[in-house]
């Protein structure tokens, strides 16, 4: 009697786990159906067009790439360096437990808000206009708080006794923090860094806000060019009601699956060699 | 006889907590001082004021004056890091850094920006030497000091320490996680290492101090209950508590 | 020797010191951009009006600015997410927890995350054009754009941040309170049910506002599924519309600065913004102490 209410409930879970994973898997492989036979090398390498078998999506992809170079350039120093000031600086219990709340809360802001911020103050207030530059501070601001956290759980688990070793033997704290923190951190935040880079990749909304065009018939060549990302001319085939279009989608969001996947599956593999060192370590 | 530390009226307080109060002692050039007590007297805390890593514990207050070659060390003009340089220290737990065993020992020189690479070989070697490593770690530099066992890893931060010429050599009950063989060698090390190097040892161990010490101070409450050479000490012990400490009857 | 080391240190640690109280003034100026452009719509449009009024007609000649149709379409979509993120992702993460061999959690904790990565408008793919056709098969009454569809996508992009952060909570509990209750003759369920899920509860409630926060603030997903009508209805067959894509709606336009519409998209991003700050605040503080409880 005890048994068979514990096999009922393990078939229940059982049941939603599959019923979950089989739903996602059959929205990919429709997408994947949908989108596979447009995946060639003219999708690849066209302009948006007004004919849907003539579109493609390369002012997107090159829109995207510079975008997340641009994002990484300026989130991530920024991101470690705040999280390296809040680790072994900010010792104040105070204002590390006031920036824990502050750095969660910013976690949870919707993106679309992001947008907005990014929207009054560069676009309009520093006059930045609608170019990649807005767009990748824009982005930097939105996946700050994830480098922040990641980085700072990556730091944390650095054990004292080998900071302390440093410091004995006469380390100053910058030489501490390059020769032991860093090194031994890093693979902990280059985890946090490339999950917060894929989750730049896919934003959609904050870029709308700040008025990211959605057709671009050029590449951007500056700091200040217009441009177009993959989630945003995704978004407009999807929006738009002929059929032809729809698979346009589907291309491209396989692509920018592919890509999210790819940078997820990078980070989940560092992490999990960085548990084997670190759990050697202590 | 000359004294190579001299702490005067020391108290260090973490919050409101009272750990030290009111030590005076002198420690001479060239001997091993071991200073005993039960745990929580405060015989860490007084170990990590000389070189001032109690700098690095947040809340930490300290008060008094510690005389390193006659210059008291919390004067402001002193460098905590330059002081540091100067004096080596070894943890409870070995904590040979994630790198190899030669990076380990070159640590201190490097970060002094000593890059010169033959220079760097000898004095790894002479470190190693000193610590009776090299022997064992000749073919070996360059893998991982994490392969060496805990004994060999406790020697190594020992020659660590030992590479930048330090005066005074600092350990924290430096056997607590050996076995008694690798408790053995390094008890022998401190022995010849004291020729040249004053030595403040921290021990939880009466046999270890009675040992290996020219003196010993008996730590209690945060108070110096008594100190003088270790034949005084464990032999002639002047107060009743020193007497039941050193004999085992509480600790 | 000392004064070099200590400007050295001093203009590192400065350094440092800037980077880290970016995000202060990151959260200020949210604050702030925010505040600033809700006074000038509040100069025009009474508070009374906005709060309480139920018709939504910003880019129609006669505008009526009452915020809440776009309320309901946000909690009602909401609303059908957690219909059925909660059961199943509490399911899950029990069963992950308490049954699965060791095996099967590493193997479906990667998977879990990589959903967790998926992109959003790719949700709104799904949503208008795989799951929408499906169900309207189903329901003949169903609208092209509706809050059923976008609901029931939104619950399995949700459910892989539902299942781990339950999964956080139930792992919590200390080993020795399930030792005591099979010592007293308990079965497997019986642990679950009465000690396991009761001592996980303020882990569980926070795991669930953490999620409800994020579907409130889901943008693309109910921008391309849910239509673009602000309707004051908790019917979930018609369209709605949601804050977030009201936002968007006006982002595509080209509105100027100082319009009215400009103005309305950030008053109704600071009710957005006040909401999802006070889920996260209570998550938080009920995170914190599940976390402290077995101390």
């Amino acid at each position: 009697m005890h048994k068979f209410a514990d096999r009922m409930f393990i078939t229940l879970s059982l049941a939603a786990l599959m019923f979950t994973l089989l739903m996602l898997f059959a929205l990919l492989v429709d997408v994947f159906v949908d989108g596979v036979t447009r995946l060639n090398g003219q999708f690849l390498t066209s302009f948006p067009s007004r004919k849907p078998e003539e579109a493609g999506i390369l002012a997107a992809l090159v829109g995207s790439v510079s975008l997340i170079t641009l994002t990484a350039a300026i989130a991530v120093p920024l991101g470690v360096g705040s999280a390296v000031y809040l680790e072994q600086y900010a010792k104040r219990s105070r204002f590390n437990a006031l920036m824990d709340i502050n750095i969660g809360t910013l976690a949870g802001v919707p993106s679309i808000i992001y947008g907005l911020l990014g929207l009054a103050l560069f676009v309009r207030v520093l006059a930045l206009d609608r170019s990649l530059i807005s767009g990748a501070l824009t982005l930097s601001l939105l996946i700050l708080p994830i480098i922040i956290i990641a980085s700072r759980e990556a730091i944390r688990v650095v054990p004292t006794s080998l900071q302390d070793g440093a410091f004995a033997i006469g380390a100053t704290r910058s030489q501490v923090i390059r020769r032991i923190v860093f090194p031994l951190a890093l693979p902990g935040i280059l985890t946090g860094i490339i999950l917060a880079l894929s989750r730049a990749i896919g934003e959609t909304a904050p870029l709308i806000a700040i008025g990211a065009l959605t057709y671009i018939a050029f590449l951007p060549d500056s700091l200040s060019s217009p441009f177009t990302a993959m989630p945003i001319q995704i978004f407009n085939w999807v929006s738009r009601p002929q059929e032809a279009f729809h698979a346009n989608a589907a291309a491209g969001i396989i692509l920018l699956l592919a890509i999210t996947l790819l940078f997820n599956a990078v980070a989940i593999c560092t992490r999990n060699h960085f548990y084997k060192i670190s759990a050697h370590c202590s | 006889m000359t004294h190579a530390l001299e702490i005067r009226n020391l108290h260090i307080y973490y919050n409101s907590f009272h750990a030290v109060k009111g030590i005076s002692i002198t420690i001479p050039t060239n001997t091993i001082t071991a200073i005993i007590g039960p745990s929580g007297c405060g015989k860490s805390s007084f170990l990590r004021v000389i070189n001032r890593m109690n700098d690095l514990v947040p809340h930490a207050r300290i008060l008094g004056e510690v005389f390193f070659r006659g210059v008291n060390i919390y004067d402001p003009s002193v460098c905590e890091i330059d002081l540091r340089r100067r004096m080596g220290m070894v943890f409870q737990k070995p904590n040979p850094f994630p790198f190899s065993i030669f990076d380990n020992v070159a640590f201190g020189l490097r970060i002094q920006n000593r890059r010169d690479k033959v220079f760097l070989q000898e004095r790894v070697e002479e470190s190693l030497r000193r610590c009776a490593l090299w022997d064992e770690v000749r073919d070996r530099l360059h893998q991982s000091a994490y392969e060496l066992s805990g004994g060999q890893q406790q020697r190594l931060c020992i020659a660590r320490a030992l590479a930048v010429y330090p005066d005074v050599l600092l350990l924290d009950e430096p056997c607590a996680s050996l076995d008694p063989k690798a408790t053995k060698r390094i008890e022998e090390l401190l022995q010849k290492l004291k020729e040249e190097i004053t030595i403040v040892i921290v021990t939880h161990n009466m046999q270890q101090a009675r040992r290996i010490s020219d003196y010993a101070a008996f730590f209690h409450s945060g108070e110096l209950v008594e100190w003088g050479t270790s034949a005084e000490i464990f032999d002639y012990p002047k107060k009743q508590l020193t007497q039941e400490y050193t004999q085992g009857l509480f600790g | 020797m000392h004064a070099r080391h200590i400007r050295k240190e001093r203009l590192i640690g400065w350094m440092f010191a800037s980077c880290g109280t970016l995000s202060i003034c990151v959260t200020l100026g949210i604050i702030a951009v925010l505040f600033w452009e809700t006074i000038h719509f509040f100069h025009v449009v009474p508070l009374n009006e906005f709060l309480f009024g139920t018709k939504w007609t910003p880019l129609f000649s006669e505008k009526k600015f009452g915020i809440l149709p776009l309320i309901a379409g946000t909690l009602l979509i909401a609303s059908i997410a957690m219909i059925f993120a909660l059961p199943l992702g509490l399911l899950i993460a029990i069963f992950l927890r308490e049954y699965a061999p060791p095996r099967l959690r590493r193997l479906l904790k990667p998977v879990l995350e990589i959903l967790a990565g998926i992109p959003t408008i790719v949700y709104g793919y799904f949503a208008l054009l795989t799951v929408t056709p499906v169900l309207q098969k189903i329901i003949p009454s169903l609208a092209g754009f509706n809050a059923l569809s976008p609901g029931i996508v939104m619950s399995i992009m949700i459910l892989p941040l539902m299942i781990s952060l339950s999964e956080d909570a139930i792992h919590a509990v200390p080993e020795h309170l399930r030792a005591a209750a099979y010592a007293l003759g308990s079965t497997r369920l019986q642990v679950i049910f009465r000690v396991v899920l009761p001592s996980a509860m303020s882990g569980i409630v926070s795991a669930c506002i953490l999620s409800v926060s994020r579907a409130i603030g889901e943008t693309m997903l109910v921008t391309v599924a849910a239509g673009m009508r602000p309707t004051f209805t908790m019917n979930p067959l018609v369209p709605v519309q949601t804050i977030t894509a009201y936002i968007v709606q006006v982002s595509l336009g080209d509105t100027p600065t100082g319009t009215l519409e400009y103005s309305s998209i950030f008053a109704v991003a600071f009710v957005l913004f006040v909401g999802t700050f006070v889920l996260n605040i209570i998550a938080q503080k009920l995170r914190h102490s599940f976390r402290f409880s077995y101390a």
